[in-house]
C-alpha cells in the first residue's frame, strides 16, 4: 500500500467545527493533508464586514494549529451561474429549491474537486456526515451513522467518479464525538456554532434577502374553492404546508398553504394540520442520479426522503423511460413540495435521488400545488 | 524540499550583519532615549546616529527624518497629516490609481472627510500618466502623492519630472518610495520631494520601522498624541534595536547597491531565459526597461492566480499575485487593472516574483524549471 505520506489530501474548510476535525483526523492518520477554504458569496457588508473574513480566519486559525497549509480559493462566479441563478428560477417558477444540493453537485464536487485534483490532490475530503465504501468495483455511499446528521440526502447527486476520489471521514462519527475531539485538541472552532440556514443568506431575514432579487408581487390567499382569506406578498415567500406568516386568525384550526396558482398570482390556504388537501400518494421526480451510475429499468421498493432530517417512508419507483421516475408513497405523505429533493435508500445506502416535479393523489396531477 | 523564497518585494529577511548590530542594543541599550540619565543618553544616541545616517543616504538633514513603525504609517502621516494642516490653502488631493493600499486607503478616509481626490491613470507600460497631471492640478490642489516604484510590477515612475512640474505649486509632492529605497539612489534635492516614505523590512532590516522625510518647512499635524519623540509629530517611545538595524541595513545597501543590483539582474534574466527555454507562454507586465531589477510581473495567459499560487507553494515556491487578499482568496489585481482595464485577463493570471538576499543563481533556476513545469500542467488543456 501506498505511503500515506504520498497521498495528497485536500480539505474543504468551511471555518466550522466539522470540518476542522476532519482535516485533524486526516493529519494523525497521516496523510499530505491541504486545506482549502471556498469563497462562494461576497456578503461584505457597507462597513466593509464579511463573513467570509471571519470564517477563513478560523481556517487559518485551525490549520496552524494542526500544522498544514492552507490556502483559498474563489468560486462567486460559477456559484452565482450554477447555483444561485438556479436558485433565482425555481422561486420564479413557484417552486421551493435546495441549493445545497446543487451546490454539492457543481461547485463542491466539480469546481472544488477539479480545483484540488489540479493541486495534486488524490482525494477530496468534506466534514459532510456520509460513508463511502467500495463494494466489488462499485463505490456505495452510506448514510452518516449520526441518524440526526445525516447529509446523504444533500450529496444525492454524486457519481461514482466523484465518489472514486472523496473521503467523508466523520460519517462514522456521531456530532458529539466529533465537538468532543475539537475540544481535546483545542481546536479553534472547537465552540464555534453550527452554521443554519442556507449559506449565502445566513442569519438574515429570508424574506428580505430574497426581496433584493425577485420583485414580490402581493396578491389574493383564497381557500381552494375561491373564498378569499387575505393578502400574501409574493408567492415566493410560501411553502407547501407552511403555517407561520399567513397572518390569518380568526376560530378553528390554524392555516396552511396547501398550493399555488402563479398564472393568477393565488396562494391557497386551508384549514387543518392534517387537512386533506396537504396529502398526496405520489409524485414524479426528474434530473435523477443513480450513484450506481445505472438507471433502474424496473421497479424498486424502497424507502425515500422527501425533504432533509425526516424520517424515511415506503415507496414504489417506477422508471417512466423517459428519464424520470413516478415514486408511488405506501401511505399518504404530507405537505410535498416541487422543486424540492426525493431521496432513494436501500436500508443504509443512498441510492440517488431527483428533483420533485408533479404531485400526484388518486392517480391524477395535483394542479393547485404549483 | 527547501522552499525557495522569490516574494522579496513583500518582505525580506534580515541580513545577518543587521541582527548582530542589534543584538547589543537589546542586551545592553534599554534605558528610555528621553530620560536624561546615562541609560536614556545611550539609547538616545543610537537613534541620532542612525537618524544621521539615514539622512545622508537620501540627502536629506537629520531633522527632516521622522521614524515609524514603517512604511503604511509613513504614508498615512505624509497624506493625512499634510492634508489637515493645509486646509485653509485647499482641499484637494491627487494620487495615481496604482499606489499602494496604504496610500489609497488613506486618500479614501480623507475622501469621507470632505476632501477631494483625483486618480490618475496608468499608462499600459506601467507609469503614471502624467499628462493627467497638469489637468488636474488647480489652484485647491495641496499633495500629490505619486509613488517611486510599482510595489505589483516594478515599474519606476518618472518622480523627477513631476517635482518638476510642481516646482512652482503650492502642492506638496509625496512620494512612497518603500520598493525604490535601496534599489536606487534617491537625492530628495533631484526628486523635488517634500514628503518620502521607506520602510526597513524591504532592504534585509527589522520589520516595524520606517521613515517619514518631511522638508523642512512642511506643515504637517500629528497623527498621534503622547510625548515629545519626533519633534511630537510621532510620539511614543522609540524602536531603538529596530532603528539600529534599519541603520545596519541602509549602509550595507549604500555599501553593496550596485553589486546587488547586478546580482539580483542576472537571477531576474536566468529565470525568464528559462522558461523562454521551457517554452512556456508568458508576457512581462510593464516596461521591462523601466522595471527595478529586483521585480518581475509574469502573465501566463490561461492560468489564473489562485491555482498557481497554490501550486507553486506547494511545490514550494513562495510568489505572490502582489494584490490585497480578501477572506484570503485573491481579488484581481487593482494596479494590472489600472493599466490593462478590469476585464483584463491579465488581472487574474499574473504573478510577481521578486529576487533578494534569499536568492542565489542555483535555487532561482531551480524555481525557473519548477515554475515552467507547473504552468504548462495548468494550462495543458488551453
Amino acid at each position: 500500500m501506498e505511503d500515506r505520506k504520498d497521498i495528497r489530501v485536500v480539505v474543504g474548510m468551511s471555518g466550522g467545527v466539522d470540518s476542522s476535525v476532519t482535516a485533524l483526523l486526516l493529519k494523525q492518520q497521516g496523510y499530505d493533508v491541504v486545506g482549502i477554504f471556498m469563497k462562494n458569496w461576497d456578503d461584505t457588508d457597507e462597513n466593509g464586514v464579511c463573513t467570509a473574513t471571519e470564517d477563513f480566519d478560523d481556517v487559518v486559525r485551525v490549520c496552524n494549529q494542526i500544522d498544514i497549509p492552507y490556502y483559498a480559493v474563489n468560486f462567486e462566479k460559477q456559484y452565482w451561474d450554477k447555483v444561485f441563478t438556479y436558485f433565482l428560477d425555481e422561486y420564479k417558477a413557484g417552486r421551493t429549491p435546495n441549493p445545497d444540493v446543487m451546490c454539492n453537485k457543481e461547485i463542491k464536487f466539480k469546481a472544488f474537486l477539479e480545483h484540488a485534483i489540479s493541486l495534486g490532490a488524490d482525494y477530496l475530503a468534506t466534514g459532510h456526515y456520509a460513508q463511502v465504501e467500495k463494494v466489488n468495483d462499485q463505490y456505495q455511499m452510506i448514510r452518516g451513522v449520526d441518524d440526526n446528521k445525516d447529509q446523504t440526502y444533500f450529496l444525492n447527486q454524486l457519481s461514482q467518479d466523484v465518489l472514486a476520489k472523496v473521503m467523508f471521514p466523520l460519517g462514522h462519527l456521531p456530532k458529539k464525538e466529533v465537538r468532543k475531539i475539537a475540544a481535546e485538541h483545542d481546536l479553534a472552532t472547537a465552540n464555534k456554532k453550527d452554521s443554519t440556514g442556507i449559506c449565502f443568506i445566513g442569519e438574515r431575514n429570508f424574506k428580505e434577502f430574497l426581496s433584493e432579487y425577485l420583485p414580490a408581487q402581493p396578491g389574493k390567499m383564497t381557500t381552494l374553492s375561491g373564498v378569499e382569506q387575505g393578502q400574501h406578498q409574493g408567492l415566493m415567500y410560501y411553502t407547501i404546508g407552511q403555517r407561520q406568516g399567513l397572518g390569518i386568525g380568526g376560530p378553528g384550526d390554524p392555516w396552511f398553504v396547501v398550493g399555488k396558482n402563479l398564472k393568477d398570482n393565488v396562494l391557497y390556504v386551508e384549514q387543518g394540520f392534517h387537512n386533506d388537501l396537504l396529502y398526496s400518494d405520489g409524485l414524479i421526480a426528474s434530473q435523477l442520479n443513480w450513484i450506481s451510475g445505472e438507471s433502474p429499468t424496473e421497479k424498486i421498493e424502497c424507502t425515500a426522503k422527501f425533504r432533509y432530517r425526516q424520517n424515511d417512508s415506503k415507496v414504489t419507483v417506477v422508471p417512466m423511460g423517459d428519464g424520470k421516475v413516478q415514486v408511488d408513497f405506501a401511505e399518504a405523505e404530507r405537505a410535498i413540495t416541487p422543486g424540492q429533493a426525493v431521496v432513494f435508500y436501500q436500508n443504509e445506502v443512498c441510492l440517488g435521488g431527483g428533483t420533485i416535479d408533479e404531485i400526484i393523489k388518486n392517480e391524477k396531477y395535483l394542479d393547485y400545488v404549483g | 524540499m527547501n522552499p525557495i523564497y522569490l516574494d522579496h518585494a513583500a518582505t525580506t529577511p534580515m541580513h545577518p550583519e543587521v541582527i548582530q548590530a542589534m543584538v547589543p542594543v537589546f542586551n545592553e541599550v534599554y534605558g528610555n532615549p528621553s530620560s536624561i540619565h546615562h541609560f536614556g543618553r545611550k539609547a538616545r544616541q543610537i537613534i541620532d546616529e542612525s537618524r544621521r545616517v539615514i539622512a545622508a543616504s537620501i540627502h536629506a538633514s537629520e531633522k527632516e527624518i521622522t521614524f515609524t513603525s514603517g512604511g503604511t504609517e509613513a504614508d498615512n502621516l505624509a497624506i493625512i497629516g499634510t492634508a489637515f494642516a493645509n486646509k485653509q490653502k485647499g482641499s484637494h488631493i491627487i494620487t495615481t490609481k496604482m499606489e499602494h493600499h496604504a496610500t489609497l486607503h488613506a486618500a479614501e478616509y480623507l475622501e469621507k472627510k470632505g476632501f477631494k481626490v483625483t486618480y490618475l491613470s496608468t499608462l499600459e507600460n506601467g507609469q503614471v500618466d502624467v499628462s493627467e497631471l497638469k489637468n488636474a492640478l488647480t489652484d485647491e490642489t495641496i499633495l500629490v502623492s505619486i509613488m517611486a516604484v510599482n510595489n505589483e510590477t516594478g515599474v519606476i515612475q518618472p518622480i523627477t519630472e513631476i517635482g518638476e512640474m510642481l516646482k512652482n505649486h503650492q502642492a506638496y509632492f509625496h512620494t512612497d518610495a518603500v520598493q525604490a529605497y535601496g534599489m536606487m539612489n534617491l537625492n530628495v534635492n533631484e526628486l523635488g520631494v517634500d514628503l518620502l516614505t521607506a520602510s526597513s523590512h524591504k532592504i534585509n532590516g527589522p520589520k516595524g520601522v520606517g521613515f517619514l522625510f518631511i522638508k523642512d518647512g512642511v506643515q504637517i499635524e500629528s497623527l498621534q498624541y503622547g510625548g515629545q519623540q519626533e519633534r511630537k509629530r510621532r510620539p511614543g517611545t522609540e524602536n531603538v534595536a529596530g532603528i539600529k538595524g534599519f541603520q545596519t541595513a541602509v549602509q550595507l545597501v549604500d555599501n553593496e547597491m550596485e553589486q546587488r543590483l547586478n546580482l539580483y539582474k542576472q537571477y531576474k534574466t536566468s529565470f525568464l531565459q528559462l522558461l523562454e527555454d521551457e517554452e512556456v507562454k508568458f508576457t512581462v507586465n510593464g516596461d521591462s526597461k523601466k522595471t527595478v531589477d529586483t521585480i518581475v510581473n509574469i502573465s501566463f495567459p490561461g492560468a489564473n492566480v489562485e491555482a498557481l499560487l497554490t501550486n507553486f507553494d506547494l511545490s514550494g515556491i513562495a510568489a505572490s499575485s502582489g494584490s490585497a487578499c480578501t477572506a484570503g482568496s485573491v481579488e484581481p489585481s487593482h494596479v494590472l487593472s489600472a493599466m490593462y482595464g478590469s476585464k483584463s485577463e491579465k488581472t487574474v493570471n499574473s504573478i510577481r516574483f521578486s529576487f533578494g538576499l534569499a536568492n542565489s543563481i542555483e535555487n532561482v533556476e531551480e524555481a525557473a524549471k519548477k515554475v515552467a513545469s507547473i504552468v504548462k500542467r495548468l494550462t495543458r488543456n488551453n
